[in-house]
Parts: C-alpha cells; structure tokens; sequence
C-alpha cells in the first residue's frame, strides 16, 4: 500500500495552480478524517497530565488486557504471515483451477462485518451447539469464550493482509531467480530461505505491520467470541469500550492513545527503514 | 558429458511444443538449437534443464536417465535471456551461490569465484549489485554462476537475445572462445541463424515442435534437408521450380547457353559493396540475385538490360513444395 503514494509523482495533476489546490484538498482531508482526531485521542489521554496514563498503567485488569491484547495480536501475526506467505506463493506460483474462486475469498476478511465473523466463529466452534465445538471440548479444549478463539477471529479479520503486500510483489519479481537457483542445486527450501524471502522481505514486513495494526485494534470479532470476561478475556479494545461507556473517559482515552500509539509507530518506523530505492 | 534426447513430446493444453523428438548432443561441443519463436526450442532446452518436464520420452544426460530428476540433481548451468541475476546478492556472492549451496570450504569458495570473475573479466565489480551492471556485464557473471558449479552441461537460453547488437556480437566471439577454454558441453538457444552459424559447432533446426535437420553449420548451408531450412538459414530467391541463394546465382549479359533461363534486368539497388538485382524471367518470375560491387562493374549491366541466369555449379538448391511460404524473396524485396 507504501507503494502507490510514489507512483503520484509530478507528473499527475497537471502544472501550478491545479497541482497546489489538489495537494490542498487531500491534506485538508486526511488532516480532518485522521490527523486531528488522533491528536484530540491523544490530547484527551494527557488532560490531566500523566494521571490517566498511571491509573490506567496501575490498574491489574488494564494491564492483564493490554498483555492479552499484544499475546493476542502476535499469535495472529505469525499465523497470518506463515499461511499468507504460503498462500502467496500458491497463487502466484502455481496454476490450478480454483485460483480465482480462492481469491475472492481472500477478499471476504476484508468485507464483511467483524460482527458477522465473531458469530460465524461461534456457530462453528462453540462449546454447545457449535459444529466442532462440543467435540473439542470433551478433549478439553475450549474455543470460543477463551483465548484460542480469539485469535481464530483476529486472524480471521487481518488474514488478507499479508497476501495483498506481498502477491504483488511477487508477480513482478517472476520465477527466474528461483529457477535459477534451482538449476544452481538449491532444493525448494533453500530456494525460498535464500532467494525468495530475500526479494519479497519489504512486502513481508509491510503487510505484518499492517496485520499488526489492525489485530491491536480489532474489536467486533474478538467482542463476540471473548465473552469479554473482566480479568481474563478481555482485551484493550474492550477496556476502552467499557471505560468509555462508564464515564471513565480519562481512562478510555489514555488506554485508546496506547493502542493507536503502538500501531502508528510501527507503520511510521517501517516506512522509515524501507528503502527508497526498493522496486 | 553427451546429451541423449528420445522422442521427448511436450504439449502445452491444446499446444504442440514438441512432437516426437529425439536429438543426441556429443560431449564437449556447442550445439545451437536454432529456429523461429514458438518452435519449441526453447522448451526443448529447459526440458534438458529439468525446468520443465517432458510428457513422453526420455532425457539422459551423461550416460544418466534424467527424465524425472529435478533440476538441482541434474548438475546442469542454465543462463537466461533475462540474466536472472540474484538481485539482492552481491556479484561475487552470485557467482557463488551454487557453491554455497553445496557446502564448499569458504576458501575454496574463494579462489574459484575470483578464478570466474577473471574469465568472465568482472574482477573490478566483485562488491557490485546487479542492478550496477550493464546487460553485457550481467549475462557475463550470470555465465560465471552457471560455470561455477562445474556443470556436466551448460544451457543458454536465448542468451544475448536482451542485449543490443554490438554487446550482442562481442559476447558471442567471447563465448566461442570461452568454449574453446572451458570445453563443456555446451547448448545454446537461438533464432539468430548468423549466430548459429558463427559460433556452433553442430546446430539442430527445430521448427513446429520437430527436428527438420541435425548437422555442423557448413552441411546445413550447402546440403539443407528441406526448403524450411534453406529459407531459415539464409536468403533464397525461386528460379523455376529451384530455390536457390541469390548470390549463387550467375547472371550473362546478352545471350546465353541454351540451359540459361532468359530475362529481363527490372531493378538494381546498392546497398555498400552488395548489389541486388531484379531480374523477371521471360516466364514472368521475379528473382532475386545479388552480386559483389566488382562482379556488377566487370558485367557493365544496367537497368532492363536482357540476360541470362544460371545456378552456380554445386550449389545448394531445393524443389520447392508446391504450396507457396511466405517466401524469403519476398522479404528480400521487401527489405529494400
């Protein structure tokens, strides 16, 4: 996604005066859609100076969830880049009848309603009436309402992420590299370790930071299947909703500015690093 | 080191690409496959790399069944048009992947690359990336890759087919003597039938997915198996029911021997010390015949001067088929 930003280059938008009121425009819009509200977030977060921060900071079952949340994420981080990069490279690299179908289906993630996600969840995997769930409970593992399903439904929701970074960029690379190194001796792993990861890397970090973002904040998903528990399943996204609706709003803010720090940071470090003249 | 290919067929969906072939490379030679785009020549060779996997047949290589060997088994050097370069590795760190790979002492890995980076003359861009080279330069260390690992073949597809033409003719005279150097058996993919003949010591004309001949270049030159083969391999003009090379052709002013086809001279252009000649036959043919700038001078010919055309003695003609190709004499004509 780094990427088009850099192919509107001087080019568009015609000379002088159009150009200007076009860069106008756009900025006027993200500064109001996403810029100044996420100021006022963090604003809102330091009214009382650091007060909120500490109560919040202090305060065990704030704490439990802002773990949750990070163990949470990163568990759907990993399985989301291991199945993402594999789920790439079968779409890029192999034809088989099938490969559109799956596709769209990679799309679904992305457009249906979280909600909608948590409940399908439930229908499967629930521990009553679910479709597997009453046979993985009497072997004594619990899905839904615990924290195995909560990181089914953020995988769920952030799965597209990874494969839309990194599909592109395999296509442009092609498979000469790899079938050089093929014909040089490397197996299939040695292939993958030493020359395609290598050139897919940028895509790789890209769509895990992205997939990072949105599995820290994600919300609907995780509400339904979490049961939201106080102390045990309920994750930073959950706190901030139940602060907020308590009239703790310091408390909503100061846990919503942690969230929204710990993804724009990372977004903002790795568009840093990446280098320039990559692609 | 000898390539052995029995009726290999490979089909792509509905598509032919090869259709019964069976070829025997020998050892330590340059072989050209030789014919025009989607003849299947270059599927032939990555059959022979394992990068693709024949339908039918049998590929052995070294006295080896190879058929179902993958391709890092089969210790083969594979250059591609598009150099394919290791483009985050650095060019010596290219030119020793294969070594890499093959748990060679560091040492040991060291010398050799230095030893190719010097044949391949790239010693001064060893720290360089890829991306820092020239195409010339690339397709030069990506033979040096494919040489490192001491291949029992070395397969070129298309491999100066990306360069521009003066790189292009340099890398050609560099990899004949190369191949003088090195002495591997060596197979290389072109439709370019100059280059084929230049540098190949034997060159199989593969077209529609079949072998139309097999020999060194002089035979196809002088005996071609077919009219596709006297077309692909050079310039041909039609006299009667001959096809023949324009410059064999012997023009006579006035008149001539009785066995001499009569003639009208239609057209004469110049271009540097080759002079071509139309010349349309009483019979209402239009042939083709080129002459060197001094044989045009010593005839005194001029424009629709009458004359007489006859083969030149040995040589190589074919009865054209019956059924008219888009003829090499008309883009001779056309390239006017």
């Amino acid at each position: 996604m780094a990427d088009h930003s850099r192919t509107t280059g001087t080019r568009v938008g015609g000379p002088g005066p159009v150009r200007h009121l076009l860069r106008l425009v756009v900025t006027t819009y993200l500064f109001l859609l996403v810029a100044w509200p996420l100021y006022l977030v963090g604003r809102n977060a330091f009214a009382d100076g650091f007060v909120d921060l500490t109560a919040i900071l202090t305060d065990p079952d704030v704490t439990h969830a802002l773990r949750l949340t990070v163990v949470i994420a990163v568990a759907a981080v990993m399985i989301n880049t291991v199945f993402g990069v594999g789920i790439s490279i079968l779409l890029v690299r192999y034809n088989f009848p099938g490969t559109r179908l799956l596709n769209a289906l990679l799309d679904v993630p992305l457009s249906v309603s979280p909600i909608v996600v948590g409940l399908a969840l439930v229908l499967v995997y629930g521990g009553r009436e679910g479709w597997f769930g009453p046979t993985l409970e009497a072997a004594g593992l619990q899905i839904i309402f615990a924290v195995p399903g909560m990181v089914l439904a953020t995988v769920f929701v952030a799965l597209p992420l990874v494969i839309r970074e990194v599909v592109p960029v395999l296509e442009e690379l092609g498979d000469d590299q790899e079938q050089a190194a093929r014909s040089l001796g490397a197996n299939a792993l040695q292939t993958f370790r030493r020359i395609t990861l290598p050139s897919i890397k940028w895509g790789v970090i890209y769509g895990v930071v992205l997939s990072l973002a949105r599995s820290l904040g994600e919300f609907g998903a995780v509400k339904v299947v979490s049961g939201n528990v106080l102390g045990q399943t309920r994750t930073a996204t959950l706190v901030v909703e139940e602060k907020y609706l308590n009239f703790d709003k310091g408390g909503a803010y100061a846990t919503a500015f942690l969230l929204a720090l710990v993804a724009v940071a990372s977004i903002i470090v790795v568009s840093a690093l990446r280098p320039k003249e990559d692609r | 080191m000898s390539i052995e290919i029995a009726n290999v067929g490979k089909r792509f969906g509905g598509f032919v690409a090869l259709d019964d072939v069976s070829v025997s490379i020998p050892a330590g030679q340059l072989t050209a496959l030789l014919g025009p785009s989607g003849g299947g020549k270059s599927t032939l060779l990555r059959i022979i790399a394992g990068l693709e996997r024949a339908d039918t047949g049998r590929v052995e290589i070294d006295g080896v069944d190879a058929t179902s060997l993958p391709p890092q088994k089969r210790n083969v050097g594979f250059v591609f048009q598009h150099y394919a370069a290791f483009k985050h590795l650095s060019v010596r760190r290219n030119v020793a992947f294969g070594l890499e790979i093959r748990k060679r002492p560091k040492a040991d890995i060291r010398n050799r690359v230095d030893e190719l980076l010097a044949l391949v003359h790239l010693e001064q861009f060893a720290d360089r990336l890829p991306s820092q080279l020239s195409g010339g330069q690339r397709q030069r260390m990506a033979l040096a890759r494919a040489l490192a690992v001491e291949p029992t073949v070395l397969l070129l597809d298309e491999p100066f087919g990306a360069l521009d033409a003066k790189v292009r003719k340099e890398l050609r005279d560099w990899l004949r003597r190369l191949h003088d150097e090195v002495h591997v058996t060596t197979v290389f993919v072109t439709h370019d039938q100059e280059e084929a003949l230049e540098v190949a010591d034997e060159i199989v004309v593969i077209n529609e997915g079949r072998v139309e001949q097999i020999g060194p270049p002089d035979e196809l030159y002088d005996r071609p198996a077919n009219d596709f083969v006297m077309r692909f391999l050079g310039p041909v003009t039609q006299l009667g029911g001959l096809l023949v090379r324009p410059h064999d052709l012997q023009i006579h002013a006035g008149d001539g021997k009785p066995a001499a086809v009569p003639g009208r001279i239609t057209r004469i252009t110049r271009v540097g010390f080759e002079i071509r000649i139309e010349v349309t036959t009483n019979a209402g043919q239009v042939v083709a015949v080129t002459l060197t700038r001094n044989e045009f001078l010593a005839l005194g010919l001029h424009d629709r001067a009458s004359v007489h055309l006859t083969v030149a003695p040995d040589s190589p003609t074919v009865a054209t088929t019956s059924r008219p190709r888009a003829s090499a004499s008309a883009s001779l004509a056309a390239s006017r």
